[in-house]
């Protein structure tokens, strides 16, 4: 199910945050890219395709991995912390 | 007035970090602004802050000792430097930066200014490149260094260039399982290339060093593949590819690490108005720079990877080069012997990067191979196809009537990720070489820009704001117009064209595709309200 695999650095402090409604856990430190990759296998879907994105340069350059939160707002997943309580969405599709 | 401005540095890499060292050094207080939260630049980069715990010989590897004196130069320096983190610059216009924090964007005017604005990998699409799993190999080393996670259980690695097998090496390192090393260049040049690289033994010897550690974990290297297709519905599940004689295979894996060389980020030097020259090593079209890092504009200097690919010891010299070449542009004096010293260093390793492009070619024949309904643009979805019937039906022989015509190249990324796609295509169709084609004018701003951005109208230098149109005139006393009284200079309300595939093609002027890059994106901190 998770893209992303710890293979280090998991003593970190536990961070809870909710994905698509479910809560789930994520370790300090982790940008939201990490948080939401590591509990699913996708960031969003594609706008001009129906297909699934999980980010890409993990370097703010492909601007490839922009999430939505449940309240609106729109965070580059490589480049943006997890934080506690965040309510971030995977669902959906964006047209705009 | 000038000489009252601060040098500024762009950049907190190799590059950046030595240039900084060099004018604090000399008594001068330089601005030093970088994307990143911490210094270190993308090779070097270092863990967020909060209870990351690997040493440095496990992040950074045979590099630890370099990176932690990188590390250190800057720590050293803190105090008398104006270090701006998590700031993007997302403009350069008329002597002044237009710089994007917290939310707010800020004109930082200057007299000298360093560009050090690193690379990022150069890609080539294929089918299903864009499947969850597919991540760039500087993506990959990222994921493993600054957050501890592999991109897959079971990851193949694609591409050319030291960052596939020095990826492949740490991830195997770090315990992941490699499915295999798949190296687009000829097992023939490869061995051909070696006795040019015996210009740097060290460096040889490392990347023989990890083939060898490769080889006895069983990892299989192939040479002069090319990649068919990543297979999956919702996820990567098994790389497939052709062998050098023609034999389509399949290997099965969860991810596919991906790149072919580096690629500058030139955009600051394009909107710098600095004069560019294409390079056939980089196969790019590059800022001009002398070899103490001088560009064609007066007081804008070039360092490091994002004028040319040389590498991050190549970029540490450069840093410092171009800091002595401001200074004697300034009447500082400098010392004649490490000027002479850098620039002996630096032709080596110019020597030595010959023999590492011989070892690691671009695959020119990619381009051709990419079928026609082949996603090459992963922001608008734009075809391969479509790229070409622009070029055969003659609308466009350039790169910039290609973007107007095709949007490849306008969505979100401003062509990082399409562009080597998109003028290899072009150049292919219409034989010119990638010469011919041109490049992609850079356009402000450089990465998406919140909605909701504050932009007041900069301060300029005297004689500096004349003839910007777009900015309105220059102001030289407040440094922050309120937002209240200060209508944006351009409309970043302006809602975005929709592009929806059933209408055609779209025909966007150079003005729509400026108020879309505009509209409705992030900021490069992350953030924005929709």
């Amino acid at each position: 199910m998770a893209l992303l695999q710890r293979v280090a650095e998991q003593g970190r402090r536990v961070v809870r945050f909710t994905l698509d409604g479910r809560p789930v856990e994520a370790l300090e430190g982790d940008t939201v890219m990490t948080a939401m990759l590591t509990n699913g296998d996708r960031l969003r879907r594609a706008e001009f395709a129906d297909s699934p994105r999980a980010g890409f340069c993990m370097m703010g350059a492909c601007q490839d991995c922009w999430v939505r939160t449940e309240e609106g707002e729109r965070l580059r997943a490589c480049g943006t912390f997890i934080a506690e309580g965040m309510r971030l969405l995977s669902t959906g599709e964006w047209t705009s | 007035m000038s000489e009252l401005l601060p040098p500024v540095i762009v950049g907190a890499g190799p590059a950046g970090i030595r240039a900084a060292e060099r004018l604090v050094a000399a008594g001068l207080r330089p601005v030093v602004v970088d994307e990143a939260a911490r210094w270190g630049g993308q090779i070097y980069r270092q863990p967020p802050d909060g209870g990351f715990t690997r040493p440095k010989t496990a992040l950074y590897g045979f590099e630890a000792g370099k990176a932690d004196a990188l590390h250190r130069a800057m720590a050293a320096i803190r105090d008398r430097v104006d270090y701006r983190p998590r700031t993007l610059v997302w403009n350069c216009e008329a002597g002044a930066l237009d710089l994007l924090s917290e939310g707010a964007s800020e004109a930082l005017p200057f007299s000298h200014l360093i560009l050090a604005t690193g690379a990022t990998d150069r890609v080539l699409p294929f089918p299903g490149w864009t499947l969850p799993g597919v991540f760039t190999l500087g993506g990959s080393q990222v994921a493993l260094k600054f957050q501890g996670c592999a991109v897959g259980r079971r990851v193949a690695f694609l591409g050319t260039g030291p960052l596939l097998y020095l990826v492949a090496y740490q991830y195997l390192k770090a315990g992941v399982e490699v499915a295999g090393v798949f190296d687009t260049t000829p097992f023939a040049a490869q061995a051909r290339a070696t006795a040019g690289m015996l210009r740097d033994p060290a460096t040889l010897a490392k990347g023989l060093l990890f083939v060898g550690w490769l080889r006895a974990h069983g990892v299989p290297i192939h040479n002069g593949v090319r990649p068919v297709r990543a297979e999956g519905a919702e996820r990567v599940d098994a790389l497939v590819w052709r062998d050098a004689r023609g034999q389509v295979r399949r290997t099965a894996c969860d991810a596919v690490a991906f790149g072919l060389g580096l690629r500058s980020e030139t955009q600051l030097a394009d909107l710098a108005g600095c004069r560019f020259r294409f390079d056939e090593a980089d196969r790019a079209w590059l800022p001009e720079r002398d070899g103490a890092g001088r560009s064609s504009v007066p007081g804008v200097y070039l360092a490091g990877d994002g004028s040319g690919i040389a590498g991050a010891d190549a970029a540490e010299l450069a840093g410092e080069r171009a800091a002595l070449a401001l200074l004697e542009d300034l009447g500082r004096p400098v010392e004649a012997a490490r000027v002479k010293e850098l620039d002996g260093r630096l032709a080596r390793i110019v020597a030595f990067r010959r023999s590492l492009s011989a070892a690691f070619p671009f695959p020119a024949d990619w381009a051709d191979a990419i079928a026609d309904d082949t996603m090459i643009c992963r922001c608008e979805g734009v075809t391969a196809g479509a790229v070409r019937e622009v070029a055969r039906s003659g609308q466009a022989r350039e790169m910039n009537r290609a973007k107007a015509l095709t949007r490849a190249g306008m969505g979100r990324c401003q062509g990082r990720m399409c562009s080597a796609t998109t003028a290899e295509l072009l150049s292919r169709t219409l034989g010119t070489g990638p010469y011919g084609v041109g490049r992609l004018r850079a356009q402000p701003p450089i990465k998406p820009l919140p909605i909701a951005t504050v932009v007041p109208s900069p301060p300029r230098g005297e004689g500096q704001g004349e003839g910007d149109a777009l900015r309105g005139p220059g102001r030289s006393t407040a440094l922050f117009q309120p937002a209240t009284n200060a209508p944006p200079r351009i409309p970043l309300t302006q809602p975005s064209p929709r592009f929806r595939r059933t209408e055609g093609p779209s025909v966007a002027s150079a003005q729509t595709s400026f108020a879309h890059e505009r509209g409705g994106e992030g900021t490069d901190d992350g953030r924005e309200v929709a």
